[in-house]
């Protein structure tokens, strides 16, 4: 028994040894990138006034396009928000009263491609602009109400189409004591296209400084680069691979990209809520329930993800072109 | 360990370092190049740690044809190849263990077995104590030796070095060739260039002179002999 247990013994530590060996490589493997990693970012920080400025230039560039995309989707939040509640809304004759607006709205309700029915009698309406627009004093000098009964109708979902909705207008139109048959889709649809060339601006205006902080980054390695000769020199000569000597600088760009995103995000964070005041006040003047998206933690982590990917993509740059030039020949042994 | 076979090295811009230039040297054998500056010397270890590649001929080290590394190669034949150069080539941005510490952080060694390594390296040329220090606050023979103790931390075959004892006083550079000596006696194969005929002379190894370029003297390798035979 003695014997066996001890015959199985010994594979069983063969076979441990070699998982510890392979442990082993993978640890030191693991340990060198984070000890590079960690003196990448201990020589940023060495230089606080150098790598703030970086920080700060890619921080703004990421900005201003993340901020132009934020605007734009909380404005195509307010046409989809729009389109698909399109109202048709009917003005009645000066001369109807009550009951035929009350007889008017149970009709136009009944439709089938109409879904909803709001109605707003006309001292309800002139109260109502006396109280937003500041007119009461002049409103005070009318003889009578000049605002007429007015039926909002929600077109049915079927209906709600540019084609649909109008053949509903045609429809409203011919109903008795109809004076008006209005519906906004004009400045919609200009809405819509103007969100849809400044989403194009935006984009594009992204891009182009998306390939500028690659420049940038690229630039701030190189000088890197140069600064550190000698020890790239050393680290070939003594059997360093490519990837070995450029992984010092592949992280100082990843460091650039992420603090660039760090600063980018608080950048957004503080002009947003700066922002956010007069947004709302304008937006309920204009009885908009339009509110400014901030960048949603998703978002900002996405944002970071992408500057970091830049940050590496400019280091890469600037290493494939300067760092495989630096040659051991170039040690002057004199 | 090491063959060359009629290399010659022609530089860009006409000039001539080395013409036709065959050797070989035995594992553990320890040899001198000497010659006037500019006779080739640098070239001819250049050409082992493949900083040049030659423009006819072929060089051989460790059975390894040099000509057909590819430069993805390189790295891992350098890993097999100490170096000590005559301004020693040292980091002054970090510690002296460190500057020792670069040949096994290359290959990836763990923590523990640099520390181990480096201290066993230190030791052998007298810097034990001398571990956390700056380089530059160490003397020129001081530092020589941390560049020869970074030279032999991974325990090449082949230890190379170009006029180690150029910037030290006699009795300094007896003490660096009698540390050389050591290694080869342990199975180092160990070519030094050198221009101090006084003291190539006092050691008594093998030396291969370079005139112009032409291997003038010890060109023969006792392998050589053996197959001319």
């Amino acid at each position: 028994m003695a014997t066996e247990s001890q015959r199985d013994a010994g594979p069983r530590r063969g076979a441990a040894r070699q998982k510890t060996a392979w442990r082993v490589l993978l640890d030191s493997y693991v340990a060198h990138h984070r000890k590079t990693a960690r003196q990448s970012f201990q020589r940023l920080i060495a230089q606080p006034l150098t790598s703030g400025m970086t920080w700060l230039v890619m921080g703004i560039a990421l900005a201003l396009p993340m901020g132009l995309l934020l605007l734009l989707s909380s404005l195509q939040g307010v046409s989809a928000g729009w389109e698909s509640t399109a109202r048709v809304t009917l003005y009645l004759e000066q001369s109807a009263d009550q009951a035929q607006l009350q007889a008017l709205a149970a009709k136009v309700g009944s439709r089938p491609d109409v879904s909803d029915v709001a109605v707003i009698p006309r001292d309800e309406a002139l109260a109502e602009f006396r109280a937003s627009s500041g007119l009461s004093d002049a409103l005070d000098y009318l003889e009578s109400n000049p605002l007429p009964h007015t039926v909002m109708a929600t077109p049915a979902e079927p209906v709600r189409t540019p084609e649909g909705v109008e053949a509903l207008v045609g429809e409203l139109r011919q109903l008795e004591a109809v004076a008006q048959v209005q519906v906004d889709l004009g400045w919609l649809q200009r809405l819509s296209t103007m969100t849809e060339l400044l989403g194009r601006v935006v984009w594009t205006l992204a891009l182009l400084l998306a390939v500028a902080l690659v420049l940038v980054i690229g630039n701030t390695i190189r000088l890197a680069i140069e600064s550190r000769r000698d020890e790239i020199l050393v680290s070939k000569l003594v059997g360093g691979t490519n990837a070995f000597v450029r992984r010092p600088f592949l992280y100082t760009g990843v460091w650039y990209g992420l603090g660039g995103g760090l600063c980018a995000w608080i950048l957004l964070v503080v002009s947003f809520w700066w922002l956010s005041g007069p947004v709302g006040r304008l937006a309920s003047l204009y009885r908009s329930d339009f509110v400014l998206a901030g960048l949603s933690f998703a978002d900002g982590l996405l944002m970071l993800v992408f500057s970091a990917l830049l940050g590496w993509l400019g280091a890469w740059v600037a290493v494939k072109r300067h760092l495989d030039a630096i040659e051991p020949s170039q040690i002057d042994s004199a | 360990m090491i063959e060359f076979d009629r290399v010659s090295k022609r530089y860009d811009g006409g000039y001539t370092a080395l013409k036709g230039v065959s050797f070989a040297m035995d594992r553990g054998e320890m040899a001198f190049l000497t010659g006037h500056s500019g006779a080739g010397k640098s070239t001819l270890l250049k050409l082992m740690t493949v900083m040049e590649r030659p423009s006819a001929g072929n060089v051989l080290v460790g059975g390894q044809a040099l000509n057909r590394l590819r430069p993805r190669q390189v790295p891992f034949l350098r890993r097999h190849i100490g170096v000590v150069f005559q301004n020693h080539q040292l980091l002054f941005d970090r510690t002296v263990f460190d500057n020792v510490a670069m040949p096994l952080e290359v290959i990836g060694a763990p923590p523990g077995e640099i520390g181990r390594r480096v201290r066993a390296a230190l030791d052998k040329v007298g810097l034990l104590n001398k571990e956390r220090m700056n380089p530059i606050a160490l003397s020129g023979g001081e530092q020589q030796r941390v560049g020869i103790a970074r030279a032999v931390v991974n325990k090449p075959p082949l230890l190379l070095a170009d006029e180690p004892t150029g910037n030290l006083d006699p009795e300094l550079s007896a003490d660096i060739m009698q540390l050389f000596e050591q290694f080869s006696q342990v199975g180092v194969t160990v070519l030094v260039a050198s221009h101090d005929a006084e003291l190539v002379r006092a050691m008594g190894n093998r030396v291969l002179t370079l005139r112009e370029g032409e291997l003038v003297s010890g060109g023969a390798s006792p392998r050589e002999q053996l197959h001319g035979h």
